[in-house]
């Protein structure tokens, strides 16, 4: 078991390199079309992204809510939804961080803390949760339904913040009231990126552990591969499959609560920069494998911390960063038709 | 000048030319969707591809000076990334749905990178036809100047919905569609017949970007689509894979995208977040409306991922 | 219109040109000069500097900059107000050795007070004048009184329109976005006392296809002067120009996007901040909070256009002149709102510096049909 576990890694690992490498070169072309040194624009890539500690400090930043929303997607995808709502949960995660912070606030800053991530966490998994209610009930398709409540969050987002829980102090930017200040969360010790990162991190590995390592999580990923074989194995499908949405969607609610707590203190239109649909892409490279978000999550948030350097140094468009990601998207993805190819052979 | 006073006629009048003048890219976006989802595939990356064919729209058209060069090119682009999407999902174990949002990110980065030298030239506008010349008023004039491409989908709405129905050509497609096995017991190639959709659907979707960039509101830049791209495949949905519903729901979306600013204009001003929320909130009702867990979606391609 | 083909490579290659000749004039000078030291100035945008507005506005302002003695000019386009800036202002300091930074949207300042107390040796720059007491020394606050030539552009729309209605197409429900539509509306009013102005807010800093329906909608109700506070203004110019009514500009000049409808537009003057890059150059003072108007020279009024005649020129100057020798007051009693309250009374005037009144306006004046919605 471990054996066949150990060599998943390993393949999935290679396959991914190659992918990414293959990505690489295409770009090099196309840089080189643009008449400039390829090879320069790859040293500044890694300078950019992991070349001193500043580079990296920004690509975990970036990283860091990358995790929780991608999340949204890979876990529905183990019980066999595809789920894109991740920016429409993160938006609620937001709201509700604001709403339960001023709500409580009295408590004890550990408290409010905890109620305020606690409270973005429940809105996002309710909001996925609402999706695959109208899956189970209705029928509805999911992917199509969160796509719908992303736009839906969002307007509901900017009519919040532009009159019922605006902060009219606030002159140049519609925002939110604030959230009190003892519940905000700063940074993690040694490392200038905030807290956000070790809940990502952390919250990717309690997950893999679940889905990789309980019954639970079997049954879930039974139930993914075969809905019809679930049932007749008597499986609560359907409150697998809530479960699975409700959980996805805490993660990209806590990512909301977090951009909140951790980085602006206030729910504004600041929340709505993309995570979520980012997040969709990182799930989809990290074969929906919670642990495997971790490592994509930064190579994704490496290119685009790398990319303000390929403008300041080569005076390229800002979309650089943009198409060197979309040739690893679609190089990986394609690559997954690679898999089991030498599993045989080798076994 | 006291004539122009039109009051709620004003608000029903700028709400039906705004449904002309901002449902062409809905309706060619979704069309092109609908062949592709015919043949049991779903390209989520048509955002992408219509950012995209605005740009290279644009680009040719001012580069030629010809806008119909432009809306040539928008499609070819189109069908291009078309054909990276069919090809890559012919793949055996690839997901169309990943591959579509990685092609959404890949155009549209794309299309901002090549297209940045292109922000600030201005360049020629597609021709439309006055129908509105009787009138004296120039709001009702403003409403019929109808544009050739939403002509264009006039006609080839009927035109597809006919040839899905009674060509070798539609029947081979919703076969592929809606049955691999049948397909391939009939001698079909499934994976030409939906590459060549997806193809198509790309073609389409350019022309649809190319819409945006040469008429309305006319001119390349980077923030001119607001996810038209990404709301087709609901769209094709509600639409149930008709074509002709596809004319009419893009009209109801370009209506209820004009019902905003048109309220706006005769002093009510509160709200707007949410009006402009409407075609999302409407289209979710209506889905959960006409959906069953019992059987699928009526109309609904037995292979398509997204209607199991 | 298409007298100049243009290639993506000749225009990089001229943009390099342009960067290089910028980066090489001071060095030539400096050799006269030896006693300014070389300093690397950094902007960073929210979105892409050839916007037709906001972001354009300052690009024009770096490229000023960039001609100062000494000066290098580094810009980073398409910045999130996420933590992301953080990171990037931090890559400009360590990387590229970034003495003074331009973070040019309003989203950005809380990330740059949580930043300035750790690089004491980089000045930060933020064009939004929220600098109050507290705030980091090295930071910088500066913005201009826009209320100031939207007043001027309203007196060129009250002359030029037929119908007496005016349109206003404002971006976010924002408190300087209502003042400048009052400016509009007062500067019409004062010209045509019977002027009316729709207010409307798309809710989007930047989407074009609303922009350009909203121009539409407001024209069937027979308006026939716009003006938008958008972000790029473009597109609302360019389909006013269409629907044949006139335009007024808005962040930097827009003047050849509408040859025969534009009249006039408001502009930010931000090449003011050049003088702030060449205090902290030579260890010069430098104001944290910098206002103002006409009067300091950091606001400014477009090209006419040829529709505008030569006595509402004249009009305006006289005007523009008022503003510049504080003679004339925007704000002055008596002052009814749209719904009828009396805001000021008969003798009450607001002075022009009197940030407090103009930095929560949240009513329309008379005239104006609409509401904003703010408390």
């Amino acid at each position: 078991m471990f054996g066949a576990d150990a060599w998943r890694s390993v393949e999935a690992a290679t396959l991914s390199g190659g992918a990414i490498l293959v990505a690489l070169l295409v770009y090099g072309i196309f840089i080189a079309l643009n008449g400039i040194d390829p090879f320069a624009v790859y040293r500044v890539l890694f300078l950019g992204a992991f070349g001193t500690w500043f580079s990296l400090e920004a690509t975990l930043t970036i990283a860091a809510p990358l995790m929780l929303t991608a999340l949204c997607t890979a876990i529905p995808a183990r019980a066999g939804l595809l789920v894109i709502g991740g920016e429409g949960a993160l938006v609620w995660g937001g709201i509700a961080a604001v709403l339960v912070g001023m709500c409580a606030a009295q408590a004890a800053p550990a408290f409010g803390t905890i109620a305020v991530l606690a409270g973005g966490a429940l809105a996002g998994g309710l909001w996925i949760g609402f999706a695959g209610a109208l899956w189970l009930w209705r029928g509805v398709n999911e992917t199509i339904s969160t796509l719908l409540l992303n736009y839906i969050a969002i307007a509901i987002l900017n009519h919040l913040i532009s009159g019922p829980i605006r902060d009219f102090g606030e002159t140049l930017k519609a925002t939110s009231w604030s959230i009190p200040s003892p519940f905000r969360i700063g940074t993690l010790p040694h490392l200038n990126v905030h807290w956000g990162l070790a809940v990502g991190i952390a919250a990717c590995l309690a997950l893999w552990v679940l889905m990789r390592r309980t019954t639970f999580g079997f049954a879930v990923a039974v139930l993914g591969a075969n809905i019809r074989a679930a049932q007749v194995a008597g499986l609560p499908t359907a409150r697998l499959m809530m479960f699975s949405c409700l959980t996805g969607g805490a993660a990209a609610g806590l990512a909301g609560a977090l951009e909140v707590a951790a980085v602006h203190g206030a729910a504004s239109e600041s929340l709505v920069v993309g995570f979520g649909y980012a997040g969709i892409l990182v799930a989809f490279l990290a074969r929906q494998n919670p642990a495997a978000i971790i490592p994509v999550a930064i190579l994704v948030g490496g290119i685009a911390a790398s990319g303000g350097l390929l403008q300041r140094r080569f005076d390229l468009p800002a979309a650089a960063a943009a198409v060197l990601q979309g040739c690893i998207f679609i190089s990986v993805l394609a690559s997954n038709t690679l898999y089991g190819r030498w599993r045989r052979r080798i076994a | 000048m006291s004539e122009s006073d039109l009051g709620w006629w004003g608000v029903l009048i700028a709400v039906m030319g705004g449904a002309i003048r901002i449902s062409t890219p809905y309706l060619f976006v979704s069309l092109g969707e609908t062949l592709t989802e015919k043949s049991g595939r779903v390209n989520l990356g048509l955002e992408g591809t219509l950012v995209m064919g605005a740009m290279s729209g644009f680009a040719v058209a001012y580069m030629t000076g010809s806008p119909w060069l432009g809306v040539l090119a928008a499609g070819l682009v189109g069908a291009a990334l078309g054909l990276l999407h069919g090809a890559v999902c012919n793949l055996p174990r690839v997901n169309d749905i990943g591959v579509g949002i990685a092609l959404f990110l890949f155009g549209a980065g794309l299309a901002m990178f090549l297209g940045k030298p292109f922000i600030q030239p201005r360049g020629p506008r597609l021709p439309s036809l006055d129908l509105g010349t009787w009138s004296a008023h120039p709001a009702v004039r403003a409403a019929l100047e109808i544009n050739a491409l939403f002509l264009v989908g006039i006609v080839l709405a009927p035109v597809l919905y006919w040839g899905l129905r009674n060509t070798r050509w539609g029947l081979m497609l919703r076969t592929v569609g809606d049955s691999a096995e049948a397909a391939h017991a009939l001698g079909y190639s499934i994976e030409r017949v939906r590459t060549l959709a997806t193809m198509a659907g790309g073609f389409l979707a350019g022309i649809g970007g190319s819409f945006l960039s040469l008429y309305y509101p006319g001119n390349w830049n980077e923030g001119l689509s607001s996810g038209q791209g990404l709301m087709a495949v609901a769209l094709v949905i509600f639409a149930r894979w008709n074509p002709l519903y596809c004319f009419w729901i893009s009209l109801l979306f370009g209506g209820a995208a004009a019902l905003g600013p048109a309220l706006q204009s005769v002093g009510i001003a509160q709200g707007y977040y949410l009006f402009n929320a409407a075609p999302y909130i409407l289209t979710l009702v209506i889905l959960t409306w006409s959906s069953s867990t019992r059987h699928r979606f009526i109309g609904a391609p037995g292979e398509l991922t997204i209607s199991k | 219109m298409h007298s100049t083909r243009l290639t993506r490579r000749n225009l990089l290659q001229n943009t390099r040109n342009i960067v290089a000749a910028s980066a090489l004039a001071p060095l030539l000078a400096g050799r006269a000069a030896a006693a300014v030291t070389p300093i690397t100035v950094g902007f960073i945008y929210a979105a892409t500097r050839q916007d037709y507005g906001w972001n354009q506005a300052h690009a024009v302002a770096a490229r000023k900059i960039a001609q100062l003695e000494g000066v290098k000019l580094l810009e980073q386009e398409k910045v999130p107000e996420t933590a992301e800036v953080e990171k990037v202002m931090e890559s400009m300091i360590n990387l590229d050795n970034c003495k003074v930074l331009f973070p040019t949207s309003f989203g950005f300042w809380p990330f740059i007070q949580k930043l300035a107390p750790k690089y004491p040796q980089v000045l930060f720059v933020h064009a939004g004048g929220l600098w109050k007491e507290g705030d980091a020394k090295n930071s910088i606050g500066y913005r201009g009184y826009m209320e100031e030539p939207h007043y001027l552009c309203g007196i060129a729309a009250g002359r030029m329109s037929k119908t007496g209605k005016l349109g206003f197409i404002g971006s976010k429900p924002l408190y300087f976005i209502f003042n400048n539509c009052n400016g509009f509306i007062l500067g019409a009013r004062s010209v045509r006392p019977d002027a009316t102005c729709l207010v409307t807010i798309t809710g989007d800093w930047d989407n074009p296809v609303k922009e350009a329906e909203t121009v539409n909608s407001l024209v069937d109700q027979g308006v026939d002067v716009i003006v938008a506070n958008v972000d790029s203004p473009k597109v609302a110019i360019e389909t006013a120009e269409r629907r044949g009514v006139y335009s007024c500009g808005y962040h930097t000049d827009l003047s050849a996007l509408a040859p025969n409808g534009f009249l006039t537009g408001a502009e930010w003057n931000w090449a003011k901040g050049g003088d702030f890059v060449q205090a902290w150059q030579t260890g010069g003072a430098y104001p944290n909070l910098y206002r103002g108007g006409f009067k300091r020279d950091m606001v400014a009024i477009s090209p006419f256009g040829e529709a505008v005649p030569e006595a509402a020129r004249a009009e305006v100057a006289k005007v523009r002149q008022g503003f510049a020798d504080n003679t004339f007051n925007l704000y002055k009693g008596p002052l009814k709102d749209n719904e009828g309250n009396m805001v000021l009374k008969e003798g009450e005037v607001i002075d022009n510096e009197d940030n407090a009144f103009k930095l929560k306006v949240k009513f329309l004046v008379e005239g104006a049909i609409g509401r904003t919605g703010l408390k």
